[in-house]
């Protein structure tokens, strides 16, 4: 069959057009921003700075370290949590009693409400609810959370596990879904126990899974920004801010346009790193399994 | 012996219930915690949050007051509007573009859709800032600007989703079709996107929940009040309304029912999307 060119550049190009206008393009601008003193002004003047702005990062500002510590810290806690609880879910609602179903949609629900949504409904948690339980037990450690740089990162982790456990409960359930009931039959006529057929058989048929929801669960952390806005602004003193709202008010707070677009690409690199090693490894699992 | 395993089958399933129940209140404390202030005065709130309200502290009047100052009919429908046009165009420019890249084997064909995968990995802070600037250079800080963004960075995960769901179509009916004398766009919509279906229904919602949610963007470019769509108008209500929880928590479930209600519509759907969204 004879294809013709046009038929081909006709139909990509809507989709070609806007991606190169929105994306591409934005995106080299920004590699040049990022060697310059830009203020973000429109058509006021910017300095070559050279890699000034690179330079920076590591020396004069240290909010990014900082905040490079906190996500990458906030990220492993998140993921561990995240995923447990999960699989846990998952394990859960598939076995079969009055109600799963149900809780299926409970589990998942917080999921689908925006970032922001939640980060001002576990605001209302922490700020009221828990004042009012310290004042009524008189336990301290409920008491001025949010205000405190521990209770803060806790904070953003409860708010986290309770957003996305729900998501990862659900593709754990599409992969437990796929193990085969004789399978499962089989062990335990054999007499395995509950604990063994969860080892020797439910976990490393899950594999595939794990790697899928890892990564999941890392590259959402990494990127958290309308959680970390809503419900702790970065505060108190910068101390819980993440990667993202670092970014965000090297721009708009300060107006350094140039070195909050460096600091967007060292945080691409962090990101697409993050990535490639996902790709990586979940072919190899392709080629295994 | 039959019997004890039935017993111990049934106090087993009875054990399940229980941990899901217990769970599950965990899981909606945070929603019931917000149903019920919303029912009470700020002096409720502040003497007692966690009870239910009383006589002296029972008020239906946060919904209307949260439902003005939200401004709330207005920053719904231009959310709607928004989510639903870039969605339709979304899945419409990627559909296309797909198409065209599974069919043509070429190299420059191969290179195109390695360019949109790879820019998946891209994250929306390092495109932000240049954006910006460029979209109030050439006058689209408005909600066709918006759209178009929408299209710009949602096109890259729908064409890879679709690529992956095209490239199982067998191409002999398309190419029956074309010995018929069937045009490119007449065998693209009379008998591609037939096929499509449920690929289409997949990303339709993924691309939904990402853009009623979104904050950051719109937060970016909208920049007339009239424009507003619900969450930037959220946030702005937090600013303006911070420590009021009377009207924050009304304004807050205000938010939160039009998504249960999706929810409940597409929950097939949803669930399915998020499956085919996390494999791919």
């Amino acid at each position: 069959m004879k294809k013709s060119k046009a038929r081909f550049w006709i139909f990509l190009t809507p989709a070609l057009f806007s991606f190169t206008l929105i994306v591409l393009i934005p995106m080299l601008i920004g590699f040049f921003y990022a060697f310059t003193d830009w203020n973000g002004i429109v058509g006021s003047d910017m300095e070559f700075v050279g890699f000034q702005n690179f330079v920076d990062i590591f020396t004069r500002d240290d909010s990014f370290l900082h905040a490079l510590g906190f996500t990458a810290l906030f990220s492993v806690c998140a993921v561990v949590l995240v995923n447990l609880v999960g699989f846990f879910l998952a394990m859960l609602v598939t076995q079969k009693f009055r109600g799963a179903t149900l809780l299926r949609g409970v589990f998942f629900m917080p999921n689908l409400i925006g970032g922001l949504l939640l980060g001002f409904t576990w605001q209302f948690i922490f700020v009221s609810i828990f004042e009012a339980v310290s004042k009524a037990t008189g336990l301290k450690i409920f008491s001025g959370w949010l205000a405190d740089p521990q209770t803060g990162f806790i904070g953003l982790l409860i708010l986290t596990v309770w957003q996305l456990s729900g998501y990862m409960m659900i593709v754990y359930i599409a992969q437990i879904q796929q193990i085969p009931e004789s399978v499962k039959e089989a062990a335990s006529i054999d007499g395995a126990s509950g604990w063994q057929m969860l080892k020797s058989i439910i976990l490393p048929l899950m594999m595939p899974a794990f790697t899928i929801g890892l990564f999941l669960s890392i590259s959402n952390s990494f990127k958290m920004f309308d959680q970390n806005l809503a419900l702790t602004q970065g505060g108190p003193y910068k101390s819980t801010e993440m990667l993202a709202l670092n970014i965000y008010n090297s721009a708009f707070g300060a107006n350094e346009f140039g070195f909050a677009q460096a600091k967007a690409i060292v945080f691409m690199i962090i990101v697409a790193a993050i990535g490639v090693t996902q790709l990586v490894i979940t072919k190899r699992r392709e080629v295994e399994m | 012996m039959e019997e004890k395993k039935q017993h111990s089958k049934r106090g087993r399933k009875v054990a399940y219930a229980v941990v899901g129940i217990v769970l599950g209140c965990i899981f909606l404390f945070p929603i019931y915690i917000l149903v019920l202030n919303s029912f009470k005065n700020t002096k409720g709130i502040f003497t007692d949050v966690i009870g239910f309200p009383n006589a002296a502290t029972f008020t239906t009047e946060n919904y209307p007051n949260a439902f003005k100052a939200l401004e709330y009919v207005r920053s719904f429908m231009n959310s709607l509007i928004i989510t639903v046009i870039a969605t339709a165009l979304i899945l419409l420019i990627s559909a296309m573009a797909a198409w065209v890249l599974v069919r043509y084997k070429t190299k420059t064909s191969k290179v195109i859709f390695l360019l949109f995968a790879a820019s998946m990995l891209i994250p929306f802070q390092c495109v932000m800032l240049p954006l910006v600037g460029f979209a109030s250079r050439i006058g689209i800080m408005n909600p066709t600007g918006l759209v178009f963004m929408y299209m710009g960075f949602g096109t890259s995960m729908a064409i890879v989703m679709f690529h992956g769901f095209i490239k199982n179509i067998p191409a002999e009916l398309e190419e029956a079709a074309t010995i018929d004398g069937c045009g490119s766009f007449r065998l693209f919509f009379l008998i591609v996107v037939p096929l499509m279906k449920t690929i289409l229904v997949t990303v339709a919602v993924l691309n939904v929940m990402w853009i009623w949610n979104d904050y950051l963007l719109p937060s970016l470019i909208i920049n007339k009040p009239g424009w507003q769509t619900l969450p930037l108008k959220t946030y702005l209500f937090f600013g303006q309304f911070a420590k009021r929880w009377d009207l924050a928590s009304s304004g807050l479930i205000m938010c939160i029912i039009p998504i249960i209600i999706f929810y409940l519509f597409c929950q097939k759907y949803i669930v399915k999307g998020i499956t085919d969204g996390a494999i791919k």
